[in-house]
């Protein structure tokens, strides 16, 4: 039995769940609920501030990890939970899927904030 | 309600395997009378003794320090010997054989896996350069030393974490808690220096990277080993390892 | 004479409420994982212009959406409070033999946790 190279991947699910922990709950509370249900002011989620907002490159880099971190937590997390629930016998087949997955969001976040 | 079982007794569905005969496992039921401080031991053993000599299942010190009786108690991995019948009564109490082991016969399991996982991590002081000889007097270690490695010596080798764990279950190969748990004992230990031979087996796809962290095993434990803990501590300091390799290729490997 | 090998459902997480929890704790990551898409996806409305941006945001408004926010926060918090409380078990802190209480590892995470929400929430609202 060789030492394996799943360090990499735990590395960044565990990066991704301390992303997820403390980024996603407000976000989702932000723009899923508290806008649609007006408890916003008025011009919270506009056009032009939301543009201008995103134009700074530190935003953008933050949306980058807000987005790519977690998606290689749910890869992992995932890829693990469908051999819990009995289909060992496509382990490969399942991680590829999934940390491909992770691996086109991420570069789908990429070309969109940056090109 | 029928089937009531007559005040100050308790009812035991116990599983019953015979391999002598082609049948499959049936569970048999036994009344027990009850005593407020009767743990399932006794009961089995009484009905060994006054009902079904042909039970059979593995105790010896009745105190919960040899790790022999460990059952499945309603689904859950307890001592046989812990398992107080008052916590239960009067609802009937399920018994099974710990699960995700073979059965031999009624609740005594094959643990020859058990034994070759913990064989496999190399359980005993690791010495770089050999021994030092007696003359050189004893490996001296603090009470902090001490403390690091304590708790995970405290394994009763009772299998409860193994029986808890789904993982165990479903990849018979997973090194499991206890094994990885006493893989920690000695690598914390201030006078073992067999942490790189240890992780070869440690560190692969079967030890510490299967377990999902589900944590029952440390619920389960009856010493408080918290097996969970030291596999989520291995997983740091492997990946700490990992990416030191990676990135200082050159750096010797430490002890 | 063999020994008999039990079979393991794979409703196995069904049977007791531990493991149905911990399931519970595995599907959280669905939903931050859809959550992360659907933010991509505003990123993406938004650099399509102003009338495609509103109309993702009209979107946002519908019932469904708001149910599928109000599930995904339930799921986020989840994941948050296990999380905070599960990383302490990788690092066994010690001060010379006493271990350090698992308390005092955790509540540094939710400090944290309320400063950087605070955070992002002053930079969307007034930023």
């Amino acid at each position: 039995m060789a030492k394996s190279n799943e360090p990499i991947w735990w590395s960044l699910f565990s990066a991704g769940g301390v992303v997820a922990a403390l980024l996603v709950p407000v976000h989702i509370l932000l723009t899923g609920i508290a806008w649609p249900l007006g408890m916003l002011p008025g011009d919270a989620l506009e056009f032009s501030r939301m543009q201008a907002l995103l134009s700074h490159p530190l935003t953008r880099l933050y949306c980058f990890i807000f987005i790519s971190l977690p998606l290689f937590h749910w890869a992992h997390r995932f890829r693990f939970t469908l051999v819990d629930l009995g289909l060992h016998g496509a382990a490969l087949f399942i991680a590829v899927l999934c940390y491909g997955a992770a691996i086109a969001g991420t570069i789908a976040a990429a070309l969109i904030l940056w090109s | 309600m029928a089937n009531s079982t007559p005040k100050g007794a308790m009812r035991l569905e116990v599983f019953r395997y015979s391999p002598e005969k082609a049948e499959e496992p049936h569970f048999q039921t036994y009344e027990v009378p009850f005593h407020k401080d009767w743990v399932v031991l006794d009961a089995l053993n009484y009905i060994k003794d006054q009902s079904d000599g042909t039970l059979s299942f593995r105790w010896s010190c009745r105190m919960g320090v040899c790790g022999s009786c460990g059952v499945m108690v309603n689904g859950v991995p307890k001592l046989g010997c812990s398992a107080f019948l008052r916590d239960y009564y009067p609802n009937p109490i399920r018994v099974e054989p710990l699960e995700h082991f073979p059965v031999l016969r009624d609740l005594v399991f094959q643990l020859d896996s058990f034994l070759d996982k913990l064989k496999s991590v190399q359980p005993w002081i690791v010495r770089r350069e050999g021994e030092k000889p007696v003359s050189e007097g004893e490996y001296l270690q603090t009470p902090a030393q001490h403390a690091r490695f304590k708790d995970f010596s405290m394994c009763i080798n009772c299998m409860l974490c193994y029986a808890a764990c789904p993982v165990v279950g479903m990849e018979p190969h997973f090194l499991g808690p206890a094994a990885i748990a006493l893989a920690q004992r000695y690598n914390l230990d201030s006078r073992d220096q067999g942490r790189p031979q240890r992780q070869e087996t440690v560190a692969s796809h079967d030890g510490i990277w299967q377990c999902t962290f589900i944590g029952q095993c440390s619920a389960v434990c009856p010493k408080h080993v918290d097996p969970a803990g030291a596999i989520q501590q291995a997983k740091l300091e492997s990946t700490i390892d990992w990416f030191k390799e990676v990135l200082w290729p050159w750096g010797g490997k430490q002890r | 004479m063999k020994p008999y090998v039990r079979p393991m459902p794979a409703t196995w997480w069904l049977k007791r409420t531990p493991y149905l929890l911990f399931m519970l704790r595995e599907l959280t990551s669905v939903f931050i994982a859809a959550y992360v898409v659907l933010f991509l996806v505003m990123i993406r409305r938004l650099s399509e212009g102003q009338a495609a941006y509103e109309l993702f945001l009209n979107g946002l408004r519908s019932p469904l959406a708001i149910s599928f926010h109000v599930v995904a926060l339930a799921f986020a918090l989840f994941h948050t409070i296990t999380w905070f409380h599960l990383t302490p078990k990788a690092m066994a802190v010690r001060i010379g033999e006493e271990r350090v209480p698992p308390a005092l590892i955790i509540a540094p995470n939710y400090v944290a946790w309320v400063v950087v929400s605070a955070a992002v929430a002053w930079i969307l609202l007034r930023g």
